[in-house]
């Protein structure tokens, strides 16, 4: 699994900064570009299992039960998370190197953001 | 082919040592599990001490090793059959993987160590647990004795052991040579592994004891088979010849009480002549044939102090032009603390120290007792004491083991009870 951290831009988690920036520069339709790219490469390297892009941080709420039982529930993710998931993609590729070629290729790794390569857990059969 | 009952002993150990990690390498190669094959081969090992005395050492006891193993593993594979489905497909991977380069003409086991070199210094692996991990499995010390080497509890080493080969197993770090696109990438991370623990055995970061040879001789070991898998890497070849020209050093730099000798008051008598003559001979290997590396150009350094008479009649300016090489390939601070120093011997500690001051906002240096200790030496040079002292006191609070602080402190003391000038040695 790959997971698309970007940089928080500060503590309030105002981390979606980016690609979809309001500016309109040429420079983030660029990078549109580069993801619908990387979205057609990993559907054609029939590696692709599933994959979701996340939803603005705004609107993303946490939920915590304690030991008593009492469910907490906060506005957006952890303050002290320095990074923002931003989205996910789930390959299925046969070792970690193939894995890290794949997230290296991700336009998410670029810049201030970074991918996170995790194996799903086999719970046997 | 009957062999005597000490003999076999001797024979199996000998076996055991030099055939381990080919013998874990190629099991892994085929079983795709380092536990799996860790548990056959010393079975194995144990399977031989058996048979040995009884039956003779086999003409081939690496084969015989081979065989025993894989036949025991798949007695294994059939007891336990989840074991048997991951084993399969695993299976699969290996012989998707390149194939195994080719055999050796006199040897009947292909060498598969390249793969298992790669994986235990995969960049996926904590820094701490890849020179262990090479030691066990390439080297084939047992936990205990890894555990020791880096001066660790072996219950933590163990444990450091255990997680690291758990996540090759489950995040799939895969054992394959890479692809001459990535070996550049790469190898330098399987060099700095065998360097590290190089540099472990040559002056150990913390402990008693100055040096480490077993462990320095351990990394010598493991690159000369790296030079023989990966001849055409000359920063292998580099590498190896840095090591050799160092450690031929060793005697000489440690005194009758276990104290840090400095190059300048060695016995060069008792460098190691014929560990020289062949790290010498490596060094042009190393330096033809494309542009420098930075193993290469190190061995070079170390080849110019291992020839000189003294220190006096030390190449210099060839040293210092070898380090702006260095300098140029990578502009670390520590390598230019180290041009300082040769240039210091070159031109005087007026200019040395003018360098070193040009160095002392470097975040990397400030805590680097070699640091301090080679500015308190150029400034007691210049007979600004009271400087020097403080200096050392610095390199002091620095230093990690006692023989260095020791050293330290016999050169603070005399910059409080001067010693007439060059009567510093003895």
């Amino acid at each position: 699994m790959l997971l698309i951290n970007a940089g928080a831009a500060d503590a309030n988690g105002a981390g979606a900064e980016g690609s979809e920036g309001s500016e309109g520069s040429e420079g983030s339709e660029g990078d549109f570009q580069e993801w619908v790219n990387y979205d057609k490469a990993v559907r054609d390297a029939g590696i692709w299992v599933s994959g979701e892009s996340l939803a603005d941080l705004v609107t993303a709420t946490t939920v915590r039960v304690g030991p008593d039982g009492q469910r907490s529930v906060v506005d957006g993710p952890f303050a002290e998370t320095r990074e923002v998931l931003g989205g996910f993609y789930v390959i299925d590729v046969p070792n970690l190197d193939v894995a890290l070629d794949w997230a290296a290729r991700c336009p998410g790794a670029r810049g201030s953001g970074s991918v996170v390569v995790r194996p799903v857990a086999d719970f046997g059969a | 082919m009957r062999e005597q009952a000490s003999g076999t002993g001797r024979a199996v150990e000998s076996v055991f040592r030099e055939e381990h990690g080919r013998l874990l390498a190629s099991l892994v190669q085929r079983f795709g599990d380092l536990d799996l094959a860790e548990e056959v081969a010393s079975e194995a090992i144990e399977a031989a001490l058996v048979h040995w005395p009884a039956q003779g050492v086999p003409v081939k006891p690496g084969a015989w090793l081979l065989t025993t193993a894989r036949r025991k593993a798949v007695d294994r594979l059939r007891r336990d059959q989840t074991y048997a489905a991951r084993l399969a497909v695993l299976q699969v991977e290996a012989d998707r993987a390149d194939p195994a380069p080719p055999a050796d003409a006199d040897a009947d086991l292909p060498d598969e160590r390249l793969q298992l070199f790669f994986t235990c210094a995969h960049p996926a692996l904590p820094d701490e647990a890849r020179g262990a991990l090479m030691l066990r499995c390439l080297a084939g010390l047992t936990t205990p004795e890894v555990a020791r080497a880096y001066l660790v509890p072996p219950a933590t080493m163990a444990q450091r052991i255990v997680r690291a080969k758990k996540k090759i197993r489950a995040a799939r770090i895969p054992f394959r040579v890479p692809g001459t696109d990535e070996l550049p990438v790469r190898l330098p991370g399987v060099l700095q592994v065998l360097y590290s623990v190089f540099t472990e055995g040559y002056a150990a970061s913390s402990g008693p004891d100055l040096q480490r040879p077993d462990l320095a001789e351990e990394a010598i070991r493991l690159a000369r088979i790296l030079r023989r898998l990966l001849p055409a890497e000359r920063e292998v070849t580099g590498l190896l010849a840095l090591m050799l020209l160092v450690h031929a050093r060793r005697e000489a730099r440690t005194g009758p009480d276990g104290e840090l000798v400095l190059l300048e008051d060695q016995d060069r008598g008792r460098w190691d002549r014929a560990m020289i003559e062949e790290g010498l001979a490596l060094v042009p290997v190393a330096l033809t044939g494309g542009p420098p590396g930075l193993y290469g150009v190190q061995a070079a350094i170390a080849a110019l102090h291992d020839e000189a008479a003294d220190l006096e009649t030390t190449d210099w300016p060839q040293i210092v032009a070898l380090y702006e090489v260095m300098l140029a390939l990578d502009p670390s601070p520590v390598i230019a603390l180290n041009r300082a120093a040769a240039v210091a011997m070159r031109d005087g500690p007026h200019a040395g120290l003018a360098l070193l001051d040009e160095l002392a906002d470097e975040e990397r240096l400030r805590g680097y007792h070699p640091y301090h200790a080679a500015r308190a030496d150029l400034l007691q040079r210049l007979g600004r004491l009271d400087e020097a002292a403080a200096a050392y006191r610095r390199a002091l609070e620095l230093a990690g083991t006692e023989p260095e602080r020791a050293h330290l402190r016999r050169r603070l003391g005399a910059t409080e009870s001067p010693a007439p000038n060059g009567v510093m040695d003895t």
